[in-house]
């Protein structure tokens, strides 16, 4: 009998995923199945229905960038649109004026638009919260002017644009064109998906989330707020970027037009409704940008943009934190019921 | 031909010969018996869904068409999809209308960013794209682009009817040009360097603006400044109506020049106040609902008893009305044309071959016409110059050049 | 240098329609803390408003109080059924609320009131222009209209004790509470206000810029620069930043940059006041110790 109350030997982490519970096999299985179900609609889709779910993977990679500075990090983007557009004339440019391959330009949009996002990040340390989201507003809102300067006519097409082709499929794949972009787009997002997975679940990325819940005390245990701040912002840039690219060449065409305030608005209302701080959710946020205007247009003709902003504030009230919290909701209370069914007599 | 035009009509052929999921040639897609399927989209949500009202006046007449039943024995279903005026949803929204829907074929769909967006696809899949609601010189390509055609004189032929006109008049004019900048601001420049070849730049002063710009007061200003005696404008109606209001105020009383777009009496001419207007020419290719001298005539009364029963809350002052209601006609027209086959093939070659047509809301001796070599199915303006309670016209209707 | 000084008054024309959607913007603010990015919206959709009554017959000063006090209530309930429910959740929220709001009131605004271009009556109509043509009657009188209002809020806050308790509320809820003060009706009556505000604001410019839904998109964002490189909780500044802003992006677009680069001018104020003194010209530099 102790006065004290026992401590646990190792402190109990708040759990990210219920996977760490599971067994091996039950992961592997997993995997498997997921392979399965994202590779299922090469096989089962018409090309138009593969061609919209290949937009939605490429919205889920630009959701996730922004998932990683605002929602894990609690940096206030409304402005990654910018990083988008940035990414798309990239591999546009380089693929209309210099004739390079597509996987060529990838690179070189990675590295822009992480040059850019760091750059962007410097301001934004001096920003919090609200002041921040109208920052970067005011950016999105000035992007496709930027596009259209007469300075970079030249390179960027102007008002007109430029055409790109889509890469062709290689020989030895028995795969249309269509099927193609939509494994490459599955490819280049699973790639970046792992890559932002295993980040969030190092330390440096319970070093941001540590950054975005008390700044001050992240601060007070020696963190370097600044340099973590500025790589988030570069790292969540890169990747929106590099959606931007897949973007662009996707629908084979780039215009100041294709890159409005809306996409930034897009963007962050996927991130809201799929699940802030949630790589899920990022996938739930991408299929929700790419679907629900068709839906919202079926109910409504005459307003579209009215039921979408409505649906937006619908979920903000009902579902905070998106789909994917609503997820891990239901799977916590199945493992309860499952675990309360365990401990029988 | 440039690079990326000539790769991508090679990747077009190889696509075209490679799919198997297309429509074998012999069916006719997007018709059955009983219906015959349309689609367009247009901008019906976004900062520029003022143009939405075209689609509403196009379904409308095709609701009328039906009523009457229909074409040929079909009834015509049109089918609208937002776009948002954002070509990636443009894309996705005509694949969907082509491979999903199985339209027929594409109908006045709005924009140039976003026309812009699919025409090698549709060209790519040859499905008629027809009567794009744009004034952008592109569309009239029969060699490059073989299925997509235009309607509306551009932009740029425009201008450049206003650039000769002015030279006729002024020799040694200063010219000022004040214009929007995106693609529609552009022809306008576009145009006047064509008239004008090496002389443009010793002669013009060209400044732009944004539509996100509240007033143009500062350009106008600017402008003034240069001493310019001419000023052309390629102006939407908000800042078309400023622009004139603003020129008149500082005292500047240059020949003016206003895009056809924005010279509606009720939105434009009443608003900037119709006597600081005096003077301003334009062209059109429509009779402007608001001019009295249209009051009784038999065209425009077709117009209004049609909006009437069938628009009964669109406003007759907004000229997209009677923009659309030619549109509608020409297409109608070409419907009837194919008698019985309504295959791809068979539309296109019917809407390449119009012979002069008239209709009730042009203008007389402006007539709808098309031939396999020529894509331009309106060629034809009038100039007229407002006098302060409505526009007059003078001189003939001229033709513009051949694209 | 007559053209010079042609910019410098027209951008002050232009600079009083900031101005005055700038004390809308600071209203809010004062009153909650929150910038809300539907202000602009709302504005227009109130002179919708005053447009359909003044077409009803009603005389202009009649339609003008009535869609004063119709935007008040439209405030307020905006705020009883929006922010309530999300008021204690983070401002990633609040950010989503305002950004539906901005969807949601642009868009019916456009579908109840169709899309072409309107004109609006001002009460100030005359012939008698001044400065070379460069200032209407109009333009005069607004901006006489937007000083009264200024002074107003200004009187408000800083010489009423319910003012005193609007601030307070903002400040500082938890004490205010503690105090006696009902937060959630500050909260109410602040938004109420900053429509009422934006209404006349939206009023005051719909004569110059002609109405249309998308009126003020352009706008807000110079209206923002404005009321923050003036201090976005101090209404005279906020009114000075908008005529500076006016001003200077006109003779930036003129000389400088050009007029294609009118928006990145606007970006390029609100970053550098931000990062350089975020209170602004004339606001009060917060410190607040960790």
């Amino acid at each position: 009998m102790s006065a004290t109350e026992e401590i646990p030997a190792t402190p109990v982490l708040a759990q990210a995923s219920p996977r760490s519970a599971m067994a091996n096999w039950q992961r592997g299985a997993l995997v498997l199945l997921g392979s399965a179900a994202a590779l299922a609609p090469i096989f089962v889709l018409e090309s138009f229905q593969l061609f919209q779910l290949t937009m939605a993977v490429i919205m889920a990679l630009a959701v996730l960038g922004l998932n990683i500075v605002t929602g894990y990090n609690g940096q206030i983007s409304l402005g990654h649109g910018a990083f988008y557009a940035v990414g798309a004339y990239a591999t546009a440019i380089l693929m209309s004026h210099g004739d390079w391959s597509f996987w060529a330009t990838l690179p070189v949009s990675a590295a822009v638009c992480a040059g850019l996002g760091y750059a962007v990040g410097f301001p934004a340390l001096r920003l919090g919260g609200l002041y921040l989201a109208l920052t970067t507003f005011s950016l999105a809102v000035a992007v496709p002017q930027i596009l259209k300067h007469r300075a970079i006519e030249d390179w960027t097409g102007g008002v007109q644009g430029l055409f790109l082709v889509k890469p062709d499929p290689p020989s030895w794949l028995p795969v249309d064109a269509d099927q193609w972009m939509y494994l490459v787009a599955l490819g280049v997002s699973a790639v970046l998906f792992l890559l932002s997975w295993n980040l969030i679940r190092s330390r440096v990325g319970r070093a941001l989330m540590a950054i975005r819940d008390n700044p001050t005390a992240a601060e007070a245990m020696g963190m370097d707020i600044a340099t973590l701040k500025t790589r988030a912002f570069a790292v969540s840039a890169m990747i929106t970027g590099i959606a931007g690219s897949l973007g662009a060449v996707v629908i084979e065409f780039v215009a100041p037009d294709s890159f409005g305030f809306g996409v930034s608005i897009s963007l962050f209302v996927g991130m809201v409704v799929g699940g802030v701080a949630s790589i899920a959710g990022s996938i739930f946020g991408g299929l929700f940008v790419l679907f629900v205007p068709n839906i919202a247009e079926e109910v409504s003709k005459a307003a579209p943009g009215v039921i979408y902003g409505a649906i937006l504030i619908l979920f903000l009230f009902l579902l905070p934190d998106g789909f994917a919290g609503l997820l891990r909701r239901a799977a916590a209370r199945w493992r309860r019921v499952a675990a309360r069914n365990g401990d029988g007599p | 031909m440039n690079t990326t035009a000539r790769r991508s009509l090679l990747a077009g052929a190889a696509g075209v010969l490679a799919a198997p999921r297309l429509a074998p040639a012999q069916e006719s897609p997007g018709v059955t018996a009983g219906e015959i399927r349309i689609g367009s989209t247009n901008a019906l949500s976004g900062p520029v869904s003022s143009y939405s009202v075209i689609s509403r006046c196009l379904s409308a007449m095709f609701k009328r068409l039906n009523d009457e039943g229909g074409v040929n024995g079909r009834k015509v279903n049109f089918i609208v999809y937002d776009d948002g005026y954002q070509p990636p949803r443009t894309l996705e929204q005509t694949r969907r209308l082509v491979e999903q829907d199985r339209v027929a074929f594409l109908f006045n769909q709005l924009g140039t960013p976003t026309n812009s967006a699919i025409h090698r696809y549709v060209n790519q899949r040859k499905v008629p794209h027809l009567f794009l609601a744009t004034g952008a010189d592109k569309w009239s390509n029969p060699r490059e682009y073989p299925w997509t055609m235009g309607w509306q004189p551009s932009y740029r032929i425009e201008a450049q009817i206003y650039a000769k006109h002015l030279l006729e008049q002024k020799p040694n004019a200063r010219i000022a040009l004040l214009y929007q900048n995106d693609d529609f601001g552009k022809d306008y420049i576009a145009g006047v360097r064509d008239v004008l070849g090496a002389r443009f730049d010793s002669m013009v002063r060209a400044v732009s603006h944004e539509a996100t710009d509240p007033t143009i007061d500062s350009q106008i200003v600017s402008l003034a400044a240069t001493g310019a005696d001419v000023l052309i404008c390629g102006l939407t109606p908000r800042f078309a109506a400023q622009a004139i209001r603003r020129a008149h105020d500082i005292g500047w009383k240059p020949m003016l020049f206003m895009s056809n777009v924005s010279i509606s009496g009720s939105v434009v001419m009443q608003p900037a106040g119709p006597e600081k207007g005096v003077g301003v020419i334009t062209s059109d290719y429509r009779k402007d609902q608001s001019d009295p001298a249209w009051a009784n005539d038999p065209g425009m009364e077709e117009w209004r008893g049609f909006m009437r029963r069938f628009v009964p809350d669109g406003e007759l002052g907004d000229n997209n009305y009677t923009y659309a209601y030619g549109a509608g006609t020409t297409m109608i027209q070409v419907l009837r044309q194919c008698g019985n086959d309504l295959s791809r093939e068979n539309v296109m070659r019917q809407a390449a071959g119009i012979a002069p047509l008239e209709i009730a809301t042009l203008l007389p001796g402006v007539k709808v016409s098309t031939s396999p070599a020529n894509f331009s199915p309106i060629r034809h303006m009038q100039l007229q110059r407002w006098d302060g309670k409505s526009w007059v016209r003078f001189g003939n209707v001229i033709e513009g050049a051949q694209v | 240098m007559d053209g010079l000084a042609h910019q410098l008054i027209a951008g002050i024309a232009t600079g009083g329609i900031y101005a005055s959607v700038a004390l809308a913007l600071v209203m809010i603010y004062q009153a909650t803390h929150h910038v809300n990015f539907a202000q602009g919206e709302m504005a227009t959709f109130s002179t919708f408003i005053a447009l359909t009554l003044i077409q009803a017959g009603l005389p202009y000063w009649v339609a003008f109080v009535l869609t004063v006090a119709i935007s008040f209530a439209l405030g307020v309930a905006i705020e009883r059924l929006l922010m309530r429910p999300v008021q204690h959740a983070p401002v990633l929220t609040h950010v989503g609320v305002f950004i539906g709001l901005l969807l949601i009131v642009g868009n019916l605004t456009g579908w109840v009131f169709g899309y072409t271009t309107k004109v609006f009556p001002s009460p100030f109509e005359s012939e008698g222009l001044l400065f070379g043509g460069l200032v209407s009657g109009h333009e005069l009188g607004s901006t006489v209209v937007t000083l009264a209002v200024l002074l107003l809020v200004y009187l408000f806050f800083r010489h009423t004790s319910l003012g005193l308790a609007m601030r307070a509320a903002a400040y500082n809820p938890a004490s205010s509470r503690l105090v006696g003060i009902r937060v959630g009706w500050m909260l109410a009556l602040g938004w109420g206000l900053a429509a009422a505000v934006g209404a006349v604001a939206g009023m005051m410019v719909a004569p110059v810029v002609f109405l249309d839904p998308t009126m003020m998109l352009g706008i807000l964002l110079y209206a923002f620069a404005g009321a923050l490189l003036g201090g976005i909780d101090n209404p005279m500044g906020a009114v000075v930043g908008g005529f500076a802003v006016g001003v200077l992006e006109n003779l930036a677009g003129a000389y400088v940059v050009g007029t294609e680069l009118k928006l990145t001018v606007a970006l390029a104020i609100i970053i550098g006041v931000l990062v350089v003194r975020p209170s602004g010209l004339f606001g009060r530099v917060v410190l607040s110790r960790v």
